[in-house]
C-alpha cells in the first residue's frame, strides 16, 4: 500500500496555499509536516482527507484516487486541531461511538491503550486538556485504518504519553500502516521521514493573477 | 447507524442538549393564548387548531439551529463526513432524533393543551394524527435548513427566515385537518394530503441537506 501524491497545488480564496507539492509515503513509513506557522500543513493534511478539494494534482492510496471519495475514506483516520469530543458524554460514551459507527472491536483494547478505563465514567467536560487530547487520539488507534493523517496530535500532552503515542504510530507502521504527522516536536520515530513545507509569498507563483481584486480576496 | 442515534438522544436528553425547551416553549405559548384572547370558549374553540400548530411549528424551530453547529465547531462533522456512514443518512438519523425529543413530546402534549382551548371533542384525534404526520417533516425541512446556515455564526435568525416559508404548506394542511374536524367535516382528504407532503419532505430533505453540509466542508 503506498499513498502518492503528485504534483498536489491548493488555493483558497485565492491565496495558494501550497503548489507542485509531491511525495509518496510507502507501507510502515510516517512522514513528518515541518514547516512555520501557516506553511499550508494542515491544509494538506484537510486536502488529502478529502475535505478540502484541490486545484490541481493527484493523489492516489494504493490506485484508489482522491476522487473516489468512498474507496479511499474508508481507508484513512483524520485528526484535526479538534477533538471530536462531546463534553455531556462520558469519555466511555464518547469513544464506544466512535468504535460502533466505525465497525471496530478494538474498543476495549483502546481503553487500556490509552490509560481511559480509570476515568471512563467521567463526563468528558471534566477532563483536562491533555486527558481531552488522549481521548482524541484514542479514536485514531479505533478506528484501525491503515492511513492516519494527524495534526499536531501531541499538543497538550504530556511527555510520557508523547512517547506513548509515538511508540503507537511506530506499532501502527511496523503493522503495514502508514502515518503523515504534522508537528513541532521530535517524536523520535523509527521509520520516519520528513517533508519540509514553506509559506508561500504572494508573487512568487503566476498561477493567479495578483492584481485582480476578486481572485486576491478584497472583495470580502 | 444505532450508534448514531442512541448517542443524538442521550446528547438532547444530557443538560444543555435542550430537548425540553421546545415543549416548555410550546407549553407557554398556548397557554398564554387564552390571557391575551379573552376566555370566550367559542372564540377560543374556533382559533384552537391554529394556535396549537402555529405554537408547535415556532417550538420545533427553536433547537434546530444547534443540530449541526456543535458537530461542526467541535471538529465532529469532520470524523462523521469520512466515515462509512453517508452523509445522507447521517442527517436522516439527526433529523430523527430532533424529532424524538423535540416532535414527538408536542404531539404528546398537544391533547392536553387543547383542553385549555376548549377544542371540540371530535378535533382531538384528528389533531394528534395531523401533528403525528405533520412534525416529521418540520424537523426534516429544520434540517435542510441547519445544514446550509452550519457556518454562520448565530445563524438562528437566517435559519427561520429560510425554513418558515417552506413549514407554511404543513402548517396550512395540518391546522385545517384539525379545524374541519372541530367544524364537523371530512378532514380525510387534507390529513392525507398532509401525510403526502410529509413524506416527501423525509424523501427529498436529506439530499438536500447533505448537499449543503458537503459544500460547507470545503
Amino acid at each position: 500500500m503506498t499513498l502518492s501524491v503528485n504534483n498536489l497545488s491548493c488555493q483558497r480564496s485565492g491565496r495558494v496555499i501550497f503548489a507542485a507539492l509531491s511525495f509518496d509515503i510507502a507501507a510502515g513509513q510516517a512522514m513528518v509536516l515541518r514547516g512555520p506557522n501557516g506553511a499550508g500543513k494542515s491544509t494538506l493534511l484537510r486536502v488529502l482527507a478529502g475535505l478540502i478539494p484541490a486545484q490541481s494534482g493527484s493523489v492516489s492510496l494504493n490506485k484508489t484516487p482522491l476522487n473516489h471519495t468512498d474507496g479511499f475514506q474508508d481507508q484513512i483516520t483524520y485528526a484535526g486541531h479538534l477533538d471530536a469530543i462531546k463534553p455531556q458524554l462520558t469519555v466511555a460514551e464518547n469513544l464506544r461511538f466512535w468504535a460502533d459507527l466505525f465497525d471496530s472491536p478494538a474498543f476495549e483494547q483502546t481503553m487500556q491503550d490509552f490509560r481511559l478505563t480509570e476515568i471512563a465514567g467521567r463526563q468528558a467536560h471534566t477532563c483536562s486538556a491533555g486527558q481531552k487530547r488522549r481521548l482524541g487520539l484514542a479514536r485514531i488507534a479505533v478506528t484501525a485504518r491503515p492511513l492516519w493523517l494527524l495534526d499536531e496530535p501531541t499538543v497538550s500532552l504530556d511527555t510520557e504519553t508523547t512517547a506513548q503515542f509515538a511508540a503507537l504510530v511506530d506499532r501502527h507502521c511496523e503493522a503495514g500502516g502508514m502515518a503523515l504527522i504534522a508537528t513541532h516536536i521530535d517524536l523520535g520515530l523509527s521509520h520516519s521521514t520528513e517533508l519540509r513545507m514553506e509559506t508561500i509569498t504572494p508573487g512568487t507563483l503566476n498561477s493567479i493573477d495578483e492584481n485582480d481584486p476578486f481572485l486576491s480576496g478584497d472583495w470580502t | 447507524m444505532k450508534a448514531l442515534l442512541i448517542r443524538e438522544l442521550r446528547l438532547a436528553l444530557r443538560s444543555g442538549g435542550g430537548a425540553g425547551l421546545g415543549l416548555a416553549f410550546f407549553l407557554i405559548v398556548v397557554i398564554l393564548v387564552p390571557f391575551g384572547v379573552g376566555p370566550n370558549p367559542i372564540i377560543l374553540a374556533k382559533i384552537a387548531p391554529g394556535t396549537l400548530w402555529i405554537g408547535a411549528l415556532l417550538a420545533c424551530l427553536l433547537s434546530l439551529d444547534r443540530l449541526f453547529q456543535t458537530d461542526s465547531e467541535d471538529g465532529t462533522l469532520d470524523i462523521l463526513a469520512l466515515s462509512p456512514l453517508p452523509l445522507e443518512v447521517l442527517v436522516a438519523i439527526k433529523a430523527l432524533a430532533h424529532w424524538l425529543t423535540t416532535g414527538l413530546p408536542l404531539v404528546i402534549a398537544a391533547p392536553i393543551l387543547g383542553i385549555t382551548l376548549n377544542l371540540p371533542e371530535p378535533a382531538y384525534f384528528w389533531l394528534v394524527a395531523g401533528l403525528a404526520a405533520g412534525t416529521p417533516a418540520l424537523s426534516f425541512i429544520g434540517a435542510a435548513g441547519a445544514a446550509l446556515t452550519v457556518g454562520v455564526r448565530r445563524g438562528g435568525l437566517l435559519l427561520s427566515l429560510l425554513v418558515l416559508p417552506l413549514f407554511i404548506p404543513t402548517l396550512i394542511f395540518g391546522a385545517k385537518t384539525a379545524s374541519l374536524a372541530a367544524d364537523g367535516s371530512d378532514p380525510l382528504p387534507t390529513f392525507l394530503l398532509l401525510t403526502g407532503l410529509s413524506l416527501f419532505t423525509l424523501a427529498l430533505t436529506p439530499f438536500a441537506a447533505a448537499a449543503a453540509l458537503r459544500s460547507h466542508l470545503k
